[in-house]
């Protein structure tokens, strides 16, 4: 019996996954850059690796029941944090998402996505029967509903959709019961539903939401309007073939037709260069890291600990989900980006905080 | 559980991913190098076409055509009024252009103006950076001699169809300028060489990166014509402007030495893009001028056709060579009166009074051969003239020949459900009737029967491979008494064609008037007094197995006739080429070494009779005394 636990109980199997993954990350994003006005970017990705690892640590050593008990605080602050970037936060790209802080320009809704991971954990663990009663899931409901809203309204419906199954996933875990889980699915299809029934979609969505739609439906029907990126995206990948056109070769990546071929459309970048060999390896690391995760929240001493790694776990599942899809044409482009592969600043420090968690969960595991 | 829900999710997007990269690479693979190339056509000229000496009749000039790069839509539209301000275009042409092209892919620039000028050049070039939608394509445009000059031989270019880009398999593409008519359509396949293409990279802005190597074009081939440009300029203007048609071929080896036609239009038209308007003029020309009378004129062949009878008549001894007939101005053949022309002549007798066949080619005695048919019969008529080859093609290398028509009984029972009229069979004998014939066909017949039977395919290519050759065998007594005939019509007292007669040089002939027209042409204009004779003459030298066989068929009104008309055309045309042969022999002017040859002068399209005539005269001057045909020597 440790009171401080030491470094022999970390996941180190889980840190070379995440090592290898991030690796593939910082590869591609030269790959992608090195000859256009973006050279260095993947320097500027490393930075923000060695800042999420701190994090990480950091994160890992305070008990995450400390943590959990301040739920209510951390949940406060990310609602005030998502009205603030409402009110005053920068636009880009045609959305108020983002907060400067020290100079670097930070994602609120990824930092409400872990907010909301711990919120949830919190509030399943407190849930003490068996099942989940209809009360309990409304309440679980409105808990995400609020932050959701708000991160739609900045608008970000990929960063929105994440909190879904969050939720979905707690409530499982939770002892979620056969009618309300039909009750769901059915408002969930009528949701997708009337997302892409245009007379109904025109009042819930935005026109740069419903064009998106529109482009997935028929993405060649106007190549180089809104279909553009997702037919791209899916030429670069099956031009790639099963060897893959080498890297630093790939003619979509290289000569930029690849939308955001660093972020969130890097996969069809290493898919084009590596090829279905290289998809293979990718998709098997992030195989392999779930599992782990999974596996983490089957060996956590408590609830508290399962609902925490997985809400993780389920978070960046979802993740690899949208994105990966979308990259193969398969959904919308929805602006979520892979973990760990993608660049960006938030997105990489709200995952390595989330392993953190992990971390955190399974350093304590033998605790008392 | 969990686990499976991970490894069943990761398993499905790389089915995704197998779907993509492994089933439909090949797709991909491609729409990526249309990302990333973009093709540039560089033009092959075409092959060029030469005179039987090897002067250029056809060649290619340097040009530039205005391309639109159509990548970028929004920025084309929001520039469409300033290009079409610099360039001198209309907004609705261009505009039209723009949705005509619609369907292609976007990436494949359009033409929006075939032949910029320099002040277009300058525009475009001075406006790389606020119009990068604009480039150029260097092209090499056709270029024939002015005036028309040659013309329905030639033929003309333009764009492919969507007829013949569908035929070609995939050889051509939209914008292709291909062969329309004539021998630029008859030769495309030589003439038309293979683009190249310029491959560069392009980034997906569209800014060039890179290129590939360069696809070279493959010229095409020249092609060496038998035509004499110094024969055809004489030609071309011994006709004028008259409507009409002269093919003037070597009847030893079936090689066509000059060919007009008249109406002309001028194929430099044709190669920038001709607009709605002008083609619409040209294919509603009620005088046809796209059309090549040469090979598509089917007329009655008048008294061209006696020929023919007389060939039967001596074949088949019947009526026998002894047989003299009195032409007391008409003949009464089946109850019906069937006139000489004499007869209704303003001058002179009204009667040939006794002739036997000599003489009534000589004169060309309606009397004599309405007799000799009627003893013929229409079945031996139209088993010679269908031998001679009338109602079938000559297999002259051009598209669109016609074949004329051999009436015969089967036909009009076939055609016409009903029994042949003997009565047509005295009109026949005489070439009127129902029969038709092709100025080429005159040409190569009347060459053919002088040459002892030997027919050879009349033919504009050089070096064609294979030249056909039909025989018909006459016997020598037929062939020694036609020609002498013949040779009588221009060179005996009171032939029809003595006015033609040229020193030293056996110059024979047919003449024929024709007052009937083609069945179809005749609904049209037959009320035209214009159309009304169609004047025929056809001749060659020397008397037998001749060198140069001319037909000349000339259409106007005015109460001329064939010898008149057409055979002073003929007679210049067979002096050049005497005159030509006899300075080659002396040495003084070879072919190599020759001046360039006399500048055709351009014959106005719709010219007025006095500026064609003018350039005739001139060519005539060293023999003025046979400008003016001897008056008063009718033929029908």
């Amino acid at each position: 019996m440790r009171d401080a636990p030491g470094t022999r109980d970390y996941d180190w199997w889980l840190l070379v996954i995440v090592a290898a993954i991030c690796a593939l990350g910082v590869l591609e994003i030269y790959s992608a850059t090195h000859g256009s006005s973006l050279a260095g970017m993947h320097n500027k990705q490393l930075r923000w690796l060695a800042v999420g690892v701190v994090l990480m640590f950091i994160l890992s050593r305070i008990d995450y029941h400390l943590i959990m008990d301040q739920s209510l605080i951390l949940y406060l602050v990310c609602i005030a944090a998502l009205i603030g970037v409402l009110l005053i936060g920068n636009t880009r790209f045609g959305a108020k998402r983002w907060i400067p802080l020290m100079g670097q320009m930070f994602q609120v809704s990824e930092l409400a996505k872990l907010i909301i991971i711990i919120v949830l954990a919190r509030f399943f663990t407190e849930v003490r029967s068996d099942k989940l009663d209809l009360r309990d899931l409304i309440k679980a409901g409105l808990l995400v509903g609020v932050p959701l809203v708000l991160i739609l309204k900045q608008p970000d419906l990929g960063t929105a959709l994440v909190l879904v199954p969050l939720l979905f996933v707690g409530a499982f875990l939770a002892g979620l019961q056969w009618h309300h889980l039909a009750a769901i699915v059915l408002v969930g299809a009528m949701l997708v539903g009337a997302v892409f029934y245009p007379p109904v979609s025109k009042h819930i969505l935005k026109p740069y939401q419903r064009e998106r739609i529109t482009s997935f439906l028929h993405p060649e029907e106007d190549a180089k309007g809104s279909g553009y990126q997702l037919l791209q995206s899916k030429i670069a990948v099956g031009s790639g073939g099963f060897w893959g056109k080498g890297f630093g070769n790939g003619t979509q990546n290289q000569l930029g037709y690849i939308p955001v071929r660093y972020s969130d459309f890097i996969m069809a970048a290493w898919a084009e260069e590596t090829g279905f060999k290289g998809v293979l390896v990718a998709l098997g690391l992030y195989m392999a890291l779930l599992l782990r995760l999974v596996q983490n929240a089957q060996r956590a001493k408590d609830r508290a600990g399962m609902f925490l790694v997985m809400g993780v776990a389920a978070a960046l599942g979802f993740h690899v989900l949208v994105n990966v899809a979308m990259v193969i044409g398969a959904m919308p482009v929805t602006g979520i980006p892979l973990p760990l592969m993608s660049y960006g600043g938030s997105a990489t420090l709200f995952v390595f905080m989330a392993i953190g968690l992990v971390m955190n969960v399974r350093l304590r595991r033998f605790v008392n | 559980m969990v686990s499976y829900i991970i490894v069943g999710m990761i398993g499905v997007l790389l089915l995704g991913f197998w779907k993509l990269q492994v089933i439909d690479s090949d797709k991909y693979g491609q729409m990526a190098e249309i990302n990333r190339v973009r093709s540039i056509p560089i033009i092959a000229p075409r092959g060029r076409m030469l005179d039987r000496d090897g002067r250029v009749l056809v060649d290619n000039r340097p040009s530039f055509s205005v391309l639109l790069l159509r990548d970028d839509p929004p920025l084309v539209e929001k520039n469409l009024a300033a290009i079409a301000d610099g360039l001198g275009l209309s907004m609705s042409d261009l505009r039209e252009q723009l949705d005509n092209t619609k369907a292609l892919p976007k990436f494949q620039p359009i033409v929006i103006k075939p032949e910029a000028s320099g002040a277009d050049l300058d525009f475009i070039e001075s406006h790389r950076a606020d119009l990068p939608v604009l480039e150029m394509l260097s092209v090499s445009r056709r270029r024939y001699l002015p005036g028309g000059y040659m013309a329905h031989a030639s033929g003309y270019v333009g764009e492919a169809s969507e007829q013949q880009i569908e035929a070609s398999n995939g050889k051509l593409r939209p914008g292709d300028v291909v062969g329309k008519a004539g021998l630029e359509r008859q030769y495309n396949d030589i003439l038309m060489g293979t683009d190249g293409m310029r491959r560069v990279i392009v980034n997906s802005v569209g800014r060039e990166v890179g290129h590939l190597p360069q696809q070279d074009p493959i010229p095409g081939k020249q092609i060496q014509l038998t035509i004499d440009m110094d024969l055809q300029t004489v030609a071309e203007q011994s006709l004028g402007a008259r409507p009409g048609a002269v093919v003037a071929l070597d009847p030893r080896t079936g090689e066509v030495l000059a060919m007009v036609s008249r109406p002309t239009m001028d194929p430099n038209d044709f190669a920038v893009r001709i607009s709605k308007e002008e083609w619409k003029q040209l294919n509603e020309d009620p005088l046809r001028p796209l059309f090549n009378r040469a090979v598509q004129a089917q007329l009655a062949p008048g008294s061209v056709f006696k020929i023919v009878t007389a060939t039967a008549m001596l074949e088949d001894h019947n009526p026998p060579e002894s047989f003299a007939t009195y032409c007391p101005g008409y003949g009464t053949f089946y109850g019906r009166q069937f006139k000489c022309w004499v007869y209704s002549s303003r001058k002179g007798p009204t009667s040939h009074g006794t002739l036997t066949l000599h003489d009534a080619i000589l004169k060309s005695c309606d009397v004599f051969f309405y007799n000799a048919g009627m003893r013929l019969g229409i079945d031996r008529l139209s088993y010679y003239g269908d031998k001679f080859g009338i109602g079938h093609r000559t297999g002259i290398d051009l598209p669109s020949e016609e074949t004329g028509l051999m009436p015969s009984e089967p036909w009009v029972e076939r055609v016409f459900h009903r029994k042949w009229y003997a009565g047509e069979t005295i009109s026949v004998a005489i070439g009127q009737g129902a029969v038709t014939t092709t100025p080429v066909q005159l040409a190569r017949m009347i060459g053919g029967i002088a040459s002892g039977g030997v027919f050879k395919q009349p033919h504009l290519r050089k070096d064609l491979p294979t030249v056909g050759e039909e025989r018909v065998p006459l016997s020598e007594p037929t062939v020694d008494k036609i020609t002498e005939a013949m040779y009588g019509v221009v060179n005996e007292p009171g032939g029809t064609g003595t006015s033609l007669k040229i020193k030293d040089v056996e110059l024979s002939g047919k003449s024929g008037t024709a007052q009937v027209i083609g069945y179809d042409t005749r609904a049209k204009f037959g009320k035209q007094k214009k159309f009304d004779d169609n004047g025929w003459f056809v001749g060659y030298a020397p008397r037998r197995n001749p060198e140069i066989a001319v037909a000349v068929l000339v259409q106007e009104g005015g109460g001329l006739h064939g010898g008149e008309s057409a055979g002073p055309v003929v007679r210049d045309i067979v002096k050049a080429y005497y005159d030509k042969k006899m300075k080659k022999m002396q040495g003084e002017v070879t072919a190599d070494n020759s001046n360039p040859p006399k500048p055709p002068k351009p014959v106005p399209k719709n010219g007025t009779p006095a500026a064609a005539l003018a350039p005739r005269a001139a060519v005539l001057k060293e023999d003025e005394h046979t400008v003016q045909p001897e008056p008063a020597r009718d033929d029908q």
